[in-house]
């Protein structure tokens, strides 16, 4: 429905175009608002009310309502035994959790940031993704890994790396990346649901913001199939998957290039394992142009593992030649102005786009 | 007292370097009692007056001969340990965990068995002496050296031998080999090949007991976990993360130290910095035991307390069980670096030659009735044997099954059912 109010609107005079940037992320009065922390809270409140066996476990969770509040009232709702304060011991609790896994409990293991799940990586890897495998279906592990991955403001190195492509990688592991509130809250329940282990990659500065809900999201029973993306924006020009944070700059970017004359089709990854392949070959099919987006390093990321797909299943079909749009090959500076152009902006996915479409001089998107 | 663990039972006498007397008796407990909130007894079994070890053999431990006997005629009380039918059983299951791992040696070195084998030889008293105590909902949680406690608990010899040539009769069907032995009938929970890894799984099961009791109010579950792990795997962080959480929630657990002195090569006492592990669990909270793992009867008796503990849900206990591998670390190690005279030392410690004399002097069993046992573990192996040899490979078919418990990846709905087989299931996205 959306796209065919930008397309009446496209005829019209250049201030006119202001409105539909308003429309797209608020509606005045029409559904409701939720901010992604609230979508969370509410998932996780009413898997907990459904089932008794979901328990939630990191640091800060309980006393402190969650280092970034996503677990806010659960403690005096639920109590100590359901909502576990850990001590500083990633390895240990993740083990924890997997062993209750094993005997039927559903753990939702916090992460502070998912820079601390590289203390506990081996229990991810090699007791949570590979277990279903090695006992030859015997110990499933219904596990979640929640936290906040890829980078806030200002955190440094050692706080901003994105392991989406780290963990998408293994196989035995499935790896939800959600943007919007109806992403968290649908994701997050078939992810506690689901009888395998997820990783389950949130984004701590999309956290306050808000997104339009309806009613059918806001269902207790409502939930979202792990493996497949959402076209947020339909288009004929050229195709940009994003996940996370990058939908957002991926949609701006839209608006941008749609001044243009270049209608970009924006898919919404969700899930990077399993892969939504079908839909992306499918959009580049339409489009016949790829651009994909991403926070974290370019190298061996979620991007190259897109392009590959799509130049193996969609080769005669590509009109240019696939692009991706990763973060800077470094580790993330501290200093304001570098981290800015350390994470791509909107301007790198408007420039990729547009040469994709051969409507620019190709120079490499300096910095 | 309620708890078993008098002071009065046993005697702890610091021993001199070396000694060769033989009145008193070995297996001291060193304890903290439950109740006390700041643990550690002093009463602590010296190993030698100053702190410096032998690298090459422990001194002034225990003597060759076993000690049970020695016990047994210093004790004025006439009772046994055991009774005769336990006598039987625990004799038939050292016997088969002996039988098992020489014939997995065999077998290896014909080629029918491949990668990483490690074997138990020598250590089976603690496997025997603890998992003989369990009952079935109890759960085992173990290293790389699995195959002996999989037996222990119940898993048949035919799936395990069949596992590790590679069959798809085996308990995983082929798909875990021999350090990672899964069963969910019989509740054993590996097999984990990074050493440390399994304490931290074990506390886990531990804590689901413990959940399942308090928050999902199933009253009667009272399961208890033991996590065995050797002595290289105390220095790890793991260890110690677990130890804390443990005693913090007091779970259902017990940790027991297999010390066998030896990390593939590194030597124990090159490797840490406090030898004696026992004393870490105090420092945690929890009570730290250090028993004679040659013995398989001393080690049931402490393990029935600390088994005891857990299930009354008096939380976790650490219990070092001095023991030994006769053999090298895998079959793959050329074991060049220990002393033949330690190795020749434990040798004549055999756990299962001390349990036959203890019951032959005790009149519990005749030398028929051991051999009989002896010959039909000796059939029980062969024809697992037979059996593995006989089992077909995985079919390709296998090989992409069972990585996910859920493949399609589209979750559960509501109704409990995969939301792939719902054929009114369509995209599924609500539309904004």
């Amino acid at each position: 429905m959306l796209g065919v109010v930008r397309q009446k609107m496209l005829g019209q005079s250049l201030p006119k175009i202001r409105p539909v940037v308003s429309v797209l992320r608020s509606y005045s009065s029409a559904a409701k608002q939720m901010t992604v922390r609230d979508a969370l809270n509410s998932a996780l409140d009413e898997e907990m009310s459904a089932d008794p066996k979901v328990f939630l476990m990191g640091e800060e969770v309980g006393e402190y309502q969650g280092a970034y509040k996503i677990s806010k009232g659960l403690l005096e709702k639920y109590g100590p035994e359901r909502v576990r304060d850990t001590p500083i011991t990633e390895a240990g609790f993740a083990g924890i959790g997997v062993g209750a896994a094993y005997y039927g409990l559903k753990p939702v293991v916090e992460f502070m940031t998912f820079n601390f799940s590289m203390q506990a990586i081996d229990h991810i890897i090699n007791s949570a993704a590979k277990s279903n495998y090695m006992s030859a279906g015997q110990m499933s592990v219904p596990i979640v890994f929640r936290g906040p991955n890829g980078a806030a403001a200002g955190v440094g190195a050692q706080h901003s790396q994105c392991y989406a492509a780290w963990y998408a990688s293994c196989p035995g592991l499935k790896v939800l990346t959600p943007y919007s509130s109806e992403d968290a809250r649908g994701l997050l329940k078939a992810a506690i649901r689901d009888p395998d282990p997820v990783v389950f990659l949130e984004n701590e500065l999309l956290y306050g913001e808000s997104f339009p809900v309806s009613d059918e999201v806001l269902d207790s029973s409502f939930c979202l199939p792990i493996g497949k993306a959402k076209i947020e924006r339909v288009g004929r020009d050229v195709t940009i998957t994003a996940f996370s944070r990058m939908v957002g700059h991926a949609l701006k970017a839209a608006e941008i290039l749609e001044k243009d004359g270049i209608d970009a089709e924006v898919i919404n990854l969700r899930s990077i394992r399993p892969l939504d392949r079908s839909t992306i070959n499918a959009s580049v099919r339409k489009t016949n142009r790829l651009i994909t987006v991403e926070e974290g390093f370019p190298q061996h990321g979620v991007g190259a593992e897109i392009c590959a797909s799509v130049v193996e299943e969609s080769f005669a079909y590509l009109d240019a030649p696939v692009e991706r749009i990763a973060g800077a090959d470094i580790p993330m500076p501290y200093a304001a102005n570098l981290e800015r152009i350390a994470v791509p902006q909107v301007e790198d996915i408007v420039r990729a786009a547009k040469r994709a479409c051969y409507r620019s001089v190709p120079l490499a998107a300096a910095a | 007292m309620a708890s078993a663990f008098s002071a009065a039972k046993f005697s702890a006498q610091p021993f001199p370097l070396n000694h060769t007397s033989t009145t008193s008796h070995d297996s001291s407990i060193v304890f903290a009692k439950p109740t006390s909130l700041f643990l550690g007894s002093t009463r602590k079994l010296r190993l030698t007056s100053s702190s410096k070890f032998n690298l090459s053999r422990r001194s002034g431990t225990v003597d060759a001969v076993s000690d049970v006997v020695k016990q047994k005629k210093s004790k004025s009380s006439p009772s046994l340990l055991i009774t005769k039918e336990e006598g039987l059983e625990l004799y038939e299951d050292l016997v088969l965990g002996r039988a098992f791992e020489d014939m997995c040696a065999q077998m290896y070195y014909r080629g029918k068995m491949f990668g990483f084998v490690h074997l138990y030889n020598g250590q089976e008293a603690v496997s025997t002496g603890f998992i003989k105590l369990l009952k079935q909902q109890d759960s085992v949680v173990s290293t790389y050296r699995d195959h002996v406690h999989a037996l222990s608990k119940g898993v048949p010899a035919r799936a395990v031998m069949s596992e590790l040539f590679g069959k798809t009769t085996g308990c995983c069907r082929g798909q875990g080999g021999s350090m990672h032995m899964f069963s969910r009938e019989h509740n054993v929970l590996g097999g984990f090949a990074f050493i440390g890894e399994g304490i931290p799984i074990a506390t886990g099961a531990a804590f689901t007991s413990k959940y399942k009791r308090e928050v999902l109010k199933e009253a009667d579950c009272d399961h208890v976990t033991l996590a065995f792990f050797g002595d290289g795997t105390c220095n790890n962080g793991q260890f110690f993360e677990c130890l804390n959480m443990a005693a913090l929630w007091k779970l259902p657990i017990v940790f027991v130290v297999e010390n066998n002195l030896w990390a593939i090569g590194m030597s124990h006492l090159r490797a840490t910095s406090d030898p004696q592990i026992y004393k870490k669990g105090p420092a945690f909270g929890m009570p730290g035991i250090h028993v004679d793992g040659m013995d398989v009867l001393k080690v049931r008796e402490v393990a029935k307390e600390a088994i005891g503990r857990a299930r009354r849900g008096e939380g976790p206990t650490l219990v070092e069980c001095e023991t030994y591998r006769f053999r090298g670390h895998s079959l793959a190690d050329p074991d060049e670096l220990r002393d033949p005279a330690e190795k020749a030392h434990y040798a004549a410690r055999d756990p299962i030659t001390a349990l036959k004399k203890y019951l032959i002097e005790n009149s519990l069993a005749s030398e028929a009735e051991l051999k009989t046992i002896e010959k039909k573990i000796d059939e029980v192996v062969e024809d697992a044997v037979e059996f593995a040899d006989e089992s077909p490979v995985p079919a390709r078919s296998q090989l992409l099954e069972n990585v996910f418990a859920d493949p399609k990846g589209f979750g559960i709905g509501p109704d409990g059912r995969y939301r792939c087989e719902d054929p009114k299931f369509t995209e599924g996205t609500a539309h904004v």
